[in-house]
C-alpha cells in the first residue's frame, strides 16, 4: 500500500511538471498549430519573474509580506510571459500563420535571443523594458472609445508608447538602485529559494511527500482547471474552440480571428510563466532551462493527441508514472522473486538515463500504431 | 500538421551552434627585449561559460603577474606574455578546431585550455598530432597519459579516494553503507568504479548507483532509490556535474534526506563558486575534497584570493580548478626559463621535476606529467566555504588508477623512454 501510493505520488509529481509544462504548449501547438519552438524560452522569463519578485519582496517594505511571494509571481509570471508571447504574436507569427517551417525556424531565432537577452541585459532593466511593453501594448486599449474612433488616435497611440518608456526606464532605473544583484548583467544560474513555509515534507496517512511537489502539483492542478473552464465555459473560449474548427466560417460570423489569435496565443504564453515558477522551485534558474524541458513537452502534447487537453493530461501521468516504474525499478519490489533473467533486464533500465531511453522507446512504438497519439481530433478539421 | 510533427522530431534534437570569437589580449607596461604569445583555449560561451570563463580570469591574472615581475627570461632576454583568447563555446569539436588554428596560424608555444574530459579528449589528437603542448588545469578521472599534455589536477587518487576513506572511517556516517550519484558521462562512471573497488576493499557495501542524463533535472526516481536503499541513513557519494546539482540539492533536503536525519553526501564537482550558485542553506553539513580551498589559512593561500578578488572584485572566489590553472601558468613559466628556450620539447624536459610554491602549499611536476599534491577534506559551512577537517601529506598522482581492474599494476613514465605511457610496474 505504501509503496504504491509512493509510486503513485512520485508519478504524478512528474507528470505535473510535465504537465504544467506541456499545457500552455498543448493550447499553441494543439489549437492554433503553431510550432513555438520559443516555449521553453517563455518558460524560463516566468522563472527568472519569480527570481525577480524573490529579490523585490526582500526589500523592507515588502518583507513583511515575502512569505507569500511565490503566489504574487504565479500571476507575474503569467503576466509576463504572456506579454511577450503577445508581442511574438503580433511581429512574427502572424506573419507566418500556415507556414510550419518558417514558424519552426523563426520561432527558434527567437529563443535564441531571448536566451541571450537574459544573459547580456541586467535583470533590472529587462523588467522595465516588459513594463514598458506591458503598457505600450495595454494602455491604448483602457481609452474611451470615444479617443479611439477619432482620426488622432495614433498620435495619442504614439504617446502612449513614449509614457511606457519613461515608465519603463524609471522602473529599471529604481530596481537596479535597489536591489544590487538586478543591476549587473550575469550569464550565471541564479537560485530561487522556496518560502519557509514550502520546504521540508508534509505527512499524509503515514508517508511524507515533499512540499515544493505537492505546490507544482496544486499549481498544475489550478491551471488546468482554469484553462479546461475558460475555453468551456466562456465568451471567448467558445470563440477560440471556433476559430479552432473552421477559421474563415468564424470570421464569416463576425468572430474577430485576429483577436482570437492574439488571446490563445497570449494565454498559452502565460502558461508556459506559470511553468516556468514551477520548475524554478525544482533547479536553478538559467538561460538553458526552457532547452531542457521543450522536447518532453511535444512529446507529451504529440502523445496525448494534438488538440485534446485530456490527451495531455493522460499522457503526462503516463510518462511520470512510467519513468517512476521503471527508473526505480518498482516491479522488483513488488515480485522480488522474478526469474533471473527478467530482474536483469529490469534492474538494466532501472537507472534514470535508462529510463529515459526505455520510455522514448516506447512512445515511439506505441506512435507506430496511434500516429496521432492517445485522442486523435475527430471530425471535420479545417485543416488538411 | 502532419507535416509539421515530423519537421519537429528532426529539430528537437538540434543542437546549437554559436559563432566563436576570439581577441588579443595583455596590456602592462614595461620595458621587454622582446614579446611571447600564449595560447588560451575555454568556453566563453554555451554552458561551460561559467564555470571555464573563471579560469581564463585567472590565467590573465598570473600572467599579468609574471609580466609585472619582469616577464619570462630565456637566454638573457626578457620576454613579455601576451596572450590570444580562444572561445570553444561548450563544443568538443570546436575545441580541437580552436587548437589547430592556435598552433598552426599563431604559432604558440604552449595552449592553456579544457574543462570537460569530452573536450580534452577532442583536442589531445591534434596536440600529439602535430606535437604541440596543451596544459589542462582541471581534476579528471585519469586513465590517461599523454606526452603532449601537462595534466595540473587532481587524479582520483588525489581526490576521490582520500575522500572515500574518510567517509567509511571518520564521518559522522562511518561504516555505513554508501549510495553513488553522478551525471551521465566519463568521469562519474570512471570515478564510481573505483570508488566501487575501494568499498569493496574496506570491507563497505555499495548499494546503488544512478546516473542522471546531463541536461535532467528531475531527480525524483533517485530519491526514492535512495530511500529504499538507505532506509536508516548513509553515506551518498555526488558525482553530478553544475546546474544539476542544484536541483539534486533541492530536492534531496525537501525529502528529508539531509545531514540532521543521517544523510551525508561527499561531492567531487562541488566547490566555493558551486556553494554560492546552490546556496548554502542546501549544502551546510556536507562534504567535499579538494587540493585547493580558499578557506586554507596560508600566506600563500591568501594572498591568492586577494589578488583575484582585487582584479576581479570583492565578491569573486576562488576554487580548485583556479588555483590548478593559476600553478600551471607559473610552472610553465619556470620550465621555460630551465630550458632556456621556447621548445615544446625542451621545456616538457624541463618541466619534470619544477616545484612551485603553490596557494595549497608545495607542488612537484612528477615523471607521468601529473602533479603531487595534498588533498583536504572540508565540511560546507554557513558561510559558503569549507572548514578543513582533514589534510594528507603530498599524494603522489597515479595517471592510472591503482584500484580500477583495467588499470591496476600499469604506471605513465615520460622520462624513461623505455616505459612511457603505460607500463607494467
Amino acid at each position: 500500500m505504501e509503496l504504491l501510493l509512493d509510486s503513485l505520488f512520485n508519478g504524478v509529481a512528474i507528470g505535473s511538471v510535465l504537465l504544467v509544462a506541456a499545457l500552455g504548449l498543448a493550447i499553441v501547438f494543439g489549437l492554433m498549430g503553431v510550432i513555438n519552438l520559443a516555449h521553453g524560452e517563455l518558460m524560463m522569463l516566468g522563472a527568472y519573474t519569480t527570481y525577480v519578485t524573490q529579490l523585490i519582496f526582500k526589500l523592507p517594505i515588502l518583507k513583511p509580506f515575502y512569505n507569500s511571494y511565490i503566489i504574487v509571481s504565479i500571476f507575474l509570471a503569467f503576466i509576463v510571459s504572456g506579454v511577450v508571447g503577445i508581442l511574438l504574436e503580433k511581429t512574427i507569427i502572424r506573419k507566418l500563420y500556415g507556414s510550419p517551417l518558417e514558424t519552426l525556424l523563426a520561432t527558434w531565432g527567437v529563443s535564441l535571443i531571448l536566451q541571450q537577452f537574459v544573459r547580456s541585459v541586467p535583470l533590472a532593466y529587462g523588467t522595465g523594458l516588459i513594463i514598458s511593453l506591458l503598457i505600450g501594448l495595454f494602455l491604448p486599449t483602457t481609452f474611451p472609445s470615444k479617443i479611439k474612433e477619432s482620426i488622432n488616435f495614433k498620435y495619442f497611440k504614439f504617446s502612449s508608447w513614449i509614457f511606457a518608456a519613461l515608465t519603463g526606464v524609471l522602473t529599471g532605473s529604481v530596481i537596479s538602485s535597489s536591489v544590487s544583484k538586478l543591476s549587473r548583467a550575469s550569464a550565471r544560474n541564479v537560485d530561487v529559494t522556496a518560502p519557509s513555509w514550502m520546504r521540508g515534507q508534509v505527512e499524509i496517512i503515514g508517508t511524507s511527500f515533499p512540499k515544493t511537489r505537492l505546490m507544482i502539483i496544486v499549481i498544475t492542478l489550478i491551471s488546468v482547471i482554469a484553462i479546461t473552464l475558460f475555453l468551456n465555459q466562456s465568451a471567448w473560449g467558445m470563440r477560440i474552440r471556433a476559430v479552432t474548427q473552421n477559421r474563415q466560417m468564424s470570421d464569416c460570423l463576425g468572430i474577430s480571428t485576429e483577436k482570437v489569435d492574439i488571446i490563445t496565443f497570449g494565454i498559452g504564453s502565460g502558461l508556459a510563466g506559470v511553468a516556468g515558477v514551477a520548475v524554478s522551485l525544482l533547479g536553478s534558474v538559467g538561460p538553458n532551462v526552457g532547452g531542457n524541458y521543450i522536447v518532453g513537452c511535444f512529446m507529451v502534447v504529440v502523445l496525448g493527441g494534438v488538440g485534446n487537453l485530456l490527451g495531455t493530461v493522460l499522457a503526462s501521468f503516463g510518462i511520470g508514472i512510467m519513468t517512476d516504474l521503471i527508473g526505480a525499478g518498482r516491479l522488483l519490489s513488488v515480485w522480488p522473486d522474478m526469474p533471473l533473467p527478467l530482474s536483469n533486464t529490469i534492474n538494466f533500465f532501472a537507472t534514470t538515463s535508462m529510463a529515459r531511453v526505455m520510455i522514448f522507446a516506447l512512445i515511439v512504438i506505441f506512435l507506430q500504431f496511434k500516429p496521432t497519439g492517445l485522442f486523435p481530433q475527430k471530425g471535420r478539421m479545417v485543416e488538411n | 500538421m502532419r507535416i509539421s510533427r515530423r519537421i519537429l522530431a528532426g529539430l528537437a534534437t538540434a543542437s546549437l551552434a554559436v559563432t566563436a570569437t576570439s581577441c588579443g589580449g595583455g596590456g602592462t607596461s614595461g620595458s621587454f627585449d622582446d614579446t611571447v604569445t600564449v595560447g588560451i583555449l575555454h568556453s566563453l560561451s554555451g554552458t561551460m561559460a561559467i564555470s571555464e570563463s573563471t579560469l581564463v580570469d585567472t590565467e590573465k591574472m598570473a600572467i599579468e603577474e609574471i609580466n609585472a615581475a619582469g616577464g619570462v627570461t630565456v637566454g638573457g632576454k626578457s620576454y613579455k606574455i601576451e596572450y590570444i583568447v580562444e572561445d570553444g563555446a561548450s563544443d568538443w569539436p570546436t575545441f580541437a578546431e580552436k587548437s589547430k588554428k592556435l598552433i598552426d596560424q599563431d604559432g604558440v608555444p604552449v595552449v592553456f585550455g579544457g574543462w570537460t574530459s569530452a573536450s580534452r579528449k577532442a583536442m589531445l589528437p591534434v596536440y600529439e598530432s602535430k606535437d604541440a603542448f596543451l596544459y589542462y588545469p582541471i581534476q579528471y578521472e585519469a586513465q590517461e597519459c599523454s606526452n603532449n599534455i601537462f595534466y595540473t589536477g587532481a587524479t582520483p587518487n588525489q581526490q576521490s579516494e582520500p575522500a572515500t576513506d574518510f567517509m567509511y572511517k571518520r564521518s559522522p556516517a562511518a561504516g555505513g553503507d554508501f549510495f553513488l550519484v553522478g551525471s551521465d558521462y566519463v568521469f562519474p562512471r570512471t570515478s564510481n568504479t573505483i570508488t566501487k573497488a575501494q568499498v569493496a576493499q574496506l570491507g563497505g557495501k555499495v548499494v546503488g548507483e544512478d546516473y542522471l542524463p546531463l541536461g535532467n533535472t528531475e531527480v525524483a526516481p533517485i530519491i526514492s532509490k535512495i530511500k529504499k536503499a538507505l532506509p536508516e541513513g548513509g553515506i551518498i557519494i555526488n558525482t553530478l556535474n553544475g546546474d544539476q546539482n542544484v536541483a539534486f540539492f533541492k530536492q534531496i533536503q525537501d525529502a528529508g534526506i539531509t545531514p540532521s536525519s543521517g544523510y551525508y553526501v561527499m561531492n567531487y564537482s562541488i566547490a566555493e563558486e558551486e556553494i554560492s550558485t546552490i546556496g548554502p542553506e542546501f549544502l551546510e553539513g556536507h562534504y567535499g575534497a579538494w587540493n585547493y580551498m580558499m578557506s586554507i589559512d596560508t600566506p600563500a593561500s591568501k594572498k591568492f584570493a586577494a589578488s583575484f578578488k582585487k582584479r576581479w572584485g570583492a565578491d569573486r572566489v576562488v576554487a580548485d580548478p583556479q588555483e590548478s590553472a593559476y600553478n600551471m601558468v607559473y610552472l610553465w613559466k619556470q620550465a621555460v626559463e630551465d630550458a632556456g628556450t621556447f621548445d615544446d620539447n625542451a621545456v616538457r624536459e624541463a618541466l619534470v621535476g619544477q616545484t612551485f610554491d603553490a596557494p595549497q602549499g608545495p607542488v612537484e611536476v612528477m615523471a607521468n606529467h601529473h602533479l603531487s599534491q595534498t588533498v583536504r577534506i572540508g565540511e560546507i559551512n554557513a558561510e559558503g566555504g569549507f572548514t578543513i577537517l582533514e589534510e594528507t601529506g603530498v599524494v603522489l598522482p597515479q595517471a592510472w588508477n591503482q584500484k580500477h581492474p583495467s588499470s591496476k599494476g600499469f604506471a605513465c613514465d615520460w622520462t624513461d623512454p623505455s616505459k612511457g605511457e603505460k607500463y607494467k610496474l
